[in-house]
């Protein structure tokens, strides 16, 4: 391989693990405070791309005001998920909120299917997007970078609010124990709900992202993105945001470097994935960044 | 007295059971037997999940890449030599299945075998690891299982899929089967092993400190349970007569969970109600994706419909419900005696019906 493609497919990977990365902060945090693996956040990347394309094509919004509003509409759907589905099992076996999250996936998947259609739509990027840079001998197309500032700036501004915030605080009380922090005066279902508003938010960027890298969209595209992205959260350590980015930044670049450097096996690509998981699960089990707990007795 | 009144009892309704599923077969048609079939595949599904996560709480979640294997294995062994051939014309398939044509039940013993084992050779690194881990690992191996099957071209005709296997399963293997499962594991979750097993889920470390053997007693559900998953798998094979991998994508596996918690947790007849309900429910909503008509009004089908209302449905069972349709209950003569004179003696009087075991 020349040293030209290494860094084409090495920009490519970072792309596409930077939206993994974005897809698995909502899983890790919702983890983090919930111990819920919430299945149906895949779904919301795919709400965030539908409501993006129609923005465009039949509200004939600019492309900003189009994924604004996409953003918007698509944490309200996760907020809404939350408040009906999630919040009322909380005190309830964790089985119960597990089957909850698959019934909420189905239920997005297939109202996506009735309402937007099962056929895929062809989704059109704004047009800076589509040129070809050249930098020395290395040409990519312009989305590659600009999927890679996007998330960059993301990252940076969901550190700040988690560290330096009274609500990122909150949330991070909130992972460590729900009730004790909710007796010292935090908020909780608040700042729960604050967890999924900024979750959705990452997730319908991705979606919008995604679908700008893989233009075309159809109901059931949020599935292999959402458990890929929830492997890089438990390849990061699932409950911890920086581990969330890693595992997904990590788990960009092996994917497309295995295409790269074999591409006899790029069927295998997905099964490989899972096999690194599992490697990574049995030898650390808590993953890259996770907290290791003591066992109770 | 009481014993043997239950005894002849469960001996009729076997009886009638055997009557009515003769019947069945004999004279509804194709489609009501393909439904009554599928009930009974479900309910394997939902029964063997219940062992493994209900009786024994580990949470696995490799259910569709076991039937897969299963359903490969029966499908392979079943097909005639012609039919393979035919199957395979991008690769030929590796030469000593090619000529091998076994027996249905032996067909279905060999897949539930090589489901079992290979299902304890992935549990057996995996059981180290406990909960929501656990769960990623074995759906993580699912994916895999179906990753290889859509790219051993030679062994399983890759994403093409097989065609044309032939349709061995009727009604009598199928509720045949699901009778030897629930059998088998009420047997099993009743015996001391089950004891062991409950003791495990309820907590690991008092368990182990009571002596009991954790790693064997997992392995021993995840065998059993994978074993009748494969059966269900081959069972389900040689009734759609096609089977490509998509249909054992992980969607799979969550449905055979959202039905397993419907029906409770830790109750088998739960299970086979809501398996059966379920599969019911969804082939009675089928009109509602097709165009149909009232009166002179033609109404477009609304694909995707069903599985709205399903998952509806399924919610609003985990939310109003929380142990399901029959908690940990389970089917009893005397508990529905029981439930007959409550219903007698107090009409009206807001008992909350429901068997107990």
């Amino acid at each position: 391989m020349t040293f030209d493609s290494f860094f084409q497919n090495l920009a490519n990977g970072i792309s596409l693990g930077s939206l993994y990365a974005l897809i698995a902060i909502g899983y890790t945090m919702v983890y983090g405070i919930l111990r819920l693996i919430n299945f149906a956040h895949g779904d919301l990347v795919m709400l965030g791309s539908y409501f993006a394309f129609y923005g465009v094509s039949m509200f004939f919004l600019p492309w900003w005001a189009a994924f604004i509003f996409a953003v918007g509409v698509t944490a309200g759907v996760g907020v809404v998920m939350e408040k009906v589905a999630y919040r009322p099992l909380r005190e309830f076996p964790r089985i119960n909120l597990f089957t909850a999250a698959v019934a909420v996936s189905f239920l997005l998947e297939n109202l996506a299917i009735v309402i937007f259609g099962g056929r895929p739509k062809a989704f059109s990027r704004p047009p800076f997007m589509d040129k070809m840079l050249n930098i020395g001998s290395i040409t990519f197309v312009s989305y590659t970078p600009i999927i890679i500032a996007v998330s960059l700036v993301l990252f940076v501004g969901l550190i700040l609010i988690i560290n330096h915030t009274k609500a990122g605080t909150a949330m991070r009380a909130l992972s460590k124990d729900i009730e004790t922090t909710g007796l010292m005066g935090v908020n909780t279902n608040k700042t729960i709900m604050f967890a999924f508003l900024l979750g959705s938010c990452l997730a319908a960027v991705g979606g919008i992202l995604w679908a700008i890298k893989f233009p075309q969209i159809n109901p059931l595209m949020g599935v292999m993105p959402g458990l890929k992205a929830f492997v890089a959260a438990v390849l990061g350590g699932i409950g911890n945001v920086g581990g969330a980015m890693i595992g997904g930044l990590l788990l960009g670049i092996v994917e497309i470097m295995l295409v790269a450097f074999f591409p006899s096996l790029s069927g295998y690509r997905d099964a490989f994935s899972f096999a690194i998981l599992i490697l990574l699960l049995l030898f650390r089990p808590t993953g890259i960044m996770g907290e290791v707990q003591p066992e109770k007795v | 007295m009481k014993l043997k009144r239950n005894t002849i009892l469960t001996f009729i309704a076997l009886l009638v059971i055997v009557v009515l599923l003769f019947f069945a077969e004999k004279s509804l048609n194709p489609y009501y037997r393909r439904i009554l079939n599928l009930c009974a595949i479900y309910s394997i599904f939902s029964v063997t999940f219940n062992l493994i996560f209900g009786y024994t709480g580990q949470f696995s979640l490799g259910h569709a890449g076991f039937a897969a294997i299963g359903a490969y294995v029966a499908a392979l062994l079943t097909l005639s030599p012609a039919q393979k051939a035919v199957n395979f014309f991008l690769k030929p398939i590796i030469s000593p299945l090619a000529n091998v044509e076994l027996p249905f039940l032996l067909a279905l013993i060999v897949g539930g075998l090589i489901t079992a084992i290979l299902s304890m050779l992935i549990a057996w690194p995996a059981l180290r690891l406990h909960g929501d881990y656990l769960a990623i690992a074995t759906l993580g191996f699912s994916e895999i299982i179906r990753s290889l099957m859509v790219n051993m071209q030679s062994l399983t005709n890759g994403a093409l899929g097989l065609k044309g296997i032939p349709g061995y399963t009727n009604l009598f293997w199928s509720w045949g089967c699901l009778a030897v499962c629930v059998f088998i594991i009420k047997r099993l979750v009743d015996s001391s092993y089950g004891r062991a097993i409950s003791a495990v889920r309820d907590d690991e470390v008092a368990a182990e400190a009571l002596g009991v053997n954790l790693f064997k007693h997992k392995m021993m559900a995840f065998g059993v349970s994978s074993f009748f998953v494969g059966v269900a798998g081959g069972l389900m094979a040689n009734l759609i007569s096609t089977i490509d991998p998509k249909v054992f994508l992980f969607t799979l596996t969550y449905q055979i969970v959202g039905v397993t918690v419907m029906g409770g947790m830790g109750s088998l007849t739960g299970s086979v109600i809501s398996a059966s309900l379920y599969t019911i429910f969804l082939e009675a909503l089928r009109p509602l994706e097709s165009q149909f008509t009232i009166g002179s009004l033609t109404v477009p089908g609304i694909p995707g419909m069903r599985m709205v209302i399903f998952s509806v449905l399924l919610l609003l069972v985990i939310l109003f419900s929380r142990k399901g349709l029959m908690g940990n209950n389970e089917f009893s003569w005397d508990g529905l005696f029981r439930l007959f004179n409550r219903l007698r003696s107090k009409k009206g009087d807001g008992s909350t019906g429901g068997d107990e075991a």
